[in-house]
């Protein structure tokens, strides 16, 4: 599903040029949960940045579902994030002044999805993440746990292959961390391919592998026994 | 991409910035406001104007005597031009472009007015001996019985048309002149008719208060043998007074015997030439109103462009996750050109409408009674004009900051 080949990635900086990721190997298969661990400035965000296309890398390759992503055109980028990709921020990233529904329906409007049948879709898909009586509510009207919940949601709302997640519990408390941690095993079981970035080694461990990052190189990969694949 | 959802969000933006987009649209809204009221009584005061224009017949003019200045064969200069109906039977059949003349004479000469006596009533008027042409060439309307006919004039009918403040003055209210008898110099004319004058102000008053009995009777009556004072004329249409006016003098020099370059022995007047000044006058105050118009406007199409920039900074982080999660960069031009359009077409529409309202009122309030002023007003031309360039504004006003937001990248405003 991913397969990345010696990506580099470097940010200029005035006349410096700050190497971020440097040659980096990847590939995870279709219907895995991966988590990418590593300390805070290691190149986490970076890496699933561009493995989102919302980013570009200077050198290597990145075929996503066999294409190669490379130099794509906004309309192209903006294509396959909405039909292949759903995205977990770690401050959730809603539209404030919309509610959870629409919140959640927007990706199927830049599908031009009829306005009731997204609404149908995010009504149930919000029942699946167990917020179906907050569809009403304004992301200030719901807790941490709950735009989470919503967030993901909308990602999974234009059934992508993959859902990516960037620190999806670290505005979260622990116990809210669980909720959301299971909700992407869940979500995992259905069949989508999950890449949670995190730096909690609680989180990591409830993913099935573990790729290590630090200074920009993969430094190992670890395997949890038990943990759902 | 008139969807549902983008009017939601547009909304959702005006309602979260009240005051500010009330500001912006302010200077939409005053710019066409202040556009069409300059357009309107712009209007009102043209058809002001040309009002007492359009009493006269289009092409017309006068032409009269003075005295030469030139010595001519054998003449000595100081002569006083006198006219009688020869030169006005000579200038009708020599001038193929002329539509009628209307020879003319007042009573105690140019200028002169005359004790005008009813019962025991007594008012002074002025006392023209006219034809028929003469009402066209200066038109009235009739507010009791008819005009001079030719048969008054050449059966020398002692009758009088006179104007409506004459009729005022000398008889008591509600009293029918028609039928009734004035004395003029001493002489009994049956009054026939009552005009009211088209014109206004100063002009109308003189129109009123003047007397017309038939040219031929009011040469008998008052002893002016074949006399003429003046001459009005009516040019053919599509032709040029000032032609028709050369031409009555070249005709007059000869008769008369006069220098062909004295210019100083006839005195001669054409509404042509007011006409053109008039209408030109009037072109160049459009011009003008839609130049300062559109340079309000534009100004506050520049206000609007401004703050739909720095709504697109504000909301770089909701355009950088719309990005996110699959917006295409012509998805976000047209949300933000769309609003924009909609900020200017309804601050222009209200503007509009307002802007009409307060012309509609001026109209009512002024109605016929200024001299200068008409009913002010924009036509619907002007109005669906003034919406288009409302609506082309708008787009441009959007342009630089949808082109902005679409150069958003969603990693930039997601990470800020
Ligand atoms: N837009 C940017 N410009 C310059 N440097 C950046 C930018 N984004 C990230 N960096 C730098 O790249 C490095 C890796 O950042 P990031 O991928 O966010 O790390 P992580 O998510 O693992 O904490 C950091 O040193 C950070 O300062
Ligand atoms: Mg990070």
């Amino acid at each position: 599903m991913i397969h990345i080949q010696q990506i580099r990635k470097s940010y200029r900086m005035g006349a410096l040029s700050l190497e971020v990721l440097k040659g980096i190997d990847l590939t995870i298969n279709e219907g895995e949960l991966v988590s990418i661990m590593g300390p805070s400035g290691s190149g986490k965000s970076t890496l699933l940045n561009i493995l989102g296309i919302l980013d570009q890398y200077q050198e290597g390759e990145y075929h996503l579902a066999g294409t190669l992503m490379k130099n794509l055109s906004e309309r192209k980028a903006a294509y396959y994030r909405n039909h292949y990709l759903g995205f977990v921020f770690q401050s959730f990233h809603l539209l404030e002044f919309k509610n959870a529904l629409e919140n959640v329906a927007l990706p199927l409007y830049y599908q031009k999805v009829s306005r009731r049948r997204r609404n149908r879709q995010a009504m149930e898909l919000l029942e699946r993440v167990g917020l179906a009586d907050r569809a009403q509510h304004m992301p200030n009207e719901l807790s941490g746990g709950q735009k989470q919940r919503v967030a993901i949601a909308r990602a999974l709302i234009s059934d992508p292959k993959v859902i990516l997640a960037d620190e999806p519990t670290g505005a979260l408390d622990s116990q809210t961390s669980d909720q959301v941690m299971d909700l992407f095993r869940e979500v995992n079981a259905s069949g989508k391919t999950v890449v949670i970035v995190t730096h909690e080694a609680e989180i990591a461990a409830k993913t099935a592998r573990t790729i290590h990052l630090r200074d920009g190189v993969v430094q190992n990969e670890t395997h949890q026994v038990g943990a759902a694949s | 991409m008139f969807d549902y959802d983008k009017w939601q969000e547009i909304f959702a933006t005006i309602m979260k910035n009240k005051l500010r987009t009330l500001l912006t649209m302010f200077g939409v809204f005053w710019g066409l406001f202040l556009m069409l009221l300059l357009l309107g009584t712009g209007e009102g005061l043209r058809n002001g104007v040309t009002k007492d224009f359009s009493a006269w017949a289009t092409s017309s003019g006068f032409v009269w005597g003075r005295r030469t200045t030139l010595p001519y064969k054998g003449l000595r200069p100081g002569r006083a031009i006198n006219f009688d109906l020869d030169d006005a039977l000579a200038i009708e059949n020599e001038i193929a472009e002329l539509d009628a003349l209307a020879p003319r004479i007042q009573l105690g000469g140019f200028g002169g007015s005359n004790n005008v006596v009813y019962g025991d009533k007594t008012a002074a008027f002025s006392v023209y001996g006219d034809v028929p042409a003469y009402h066209r060439l200066l038109k009235v309307d009739f507010v009791k019985g008819r005009g001079i006919n030719p048969r008054d004039v050449a059966e020398r009918r002692k009758i009088a048309v006179i104007g409506s403040e004459v009729h005022r003055v000398l008889y008591a209210k509600g009293e029918d002149p028609i039928g009734t008898y004035i004395r003029l110099n001493g002489v009994f004319f049956k009054v026939v008719g009552v005009f009211k004058s088209r014109r206004t102000g100063n002009a109308a008053g003189r129109d009123v208060q003047s007397v017309h009995v038939p040219l031929t009777a009011a040469q008998q009556a008052f002893n002016r043998g074949k006399g003429i004072d003046w001459f009005g004329f009516i040019a053919k249409s599509g032709s040029s007074a000032a032609v028709v006016e050369g031409k009555m003098m070249d005709v007059i020099k000869r008769r008369k015997r006069i220098h062909p370059d004295d210019v100083n022995a006839l005195g001669h007047n054409n509404l042509e030439e007011d006409f053109n000044r008039m209408r030109g006058l009037f072109d160049g105050l459009r011009w003008f109103v839609w130049f300062v118009g559109l340079g309000t406007l534009a100004a506050g199409v520049i206000g609007v462009s401004n703050i739909m920039l720095i709504v697109v900074r504000e909301r770089t982080r909701e355009i950088g996750i719309r990005r996110a999660i699959g917006a295409t960069p012509l998805s976000i031009v047209t949300l933000i050109i769309q609003e924009a359009v909609v900020l200017t077409a309804f601050a222009g529409y209200v503007g509009l409408l307002l802007g009409i309202g307060v012309i509609e009122a001026l109209n009512q309030v002024v109605g016929t009674n200024a001299s200068m002023f008409l009913r002010p007003s924009v036509d619907f031309q002007t109005a669906v004009l003034s919406l288009v360039i409302l609506v082309v504004g708008g787009c441009l006003a959007g342009l630089i900051p949808a082109q902005r937001a679409a150069s958003i990248r969603p990693i930039e405003a997601i990470q800020s």
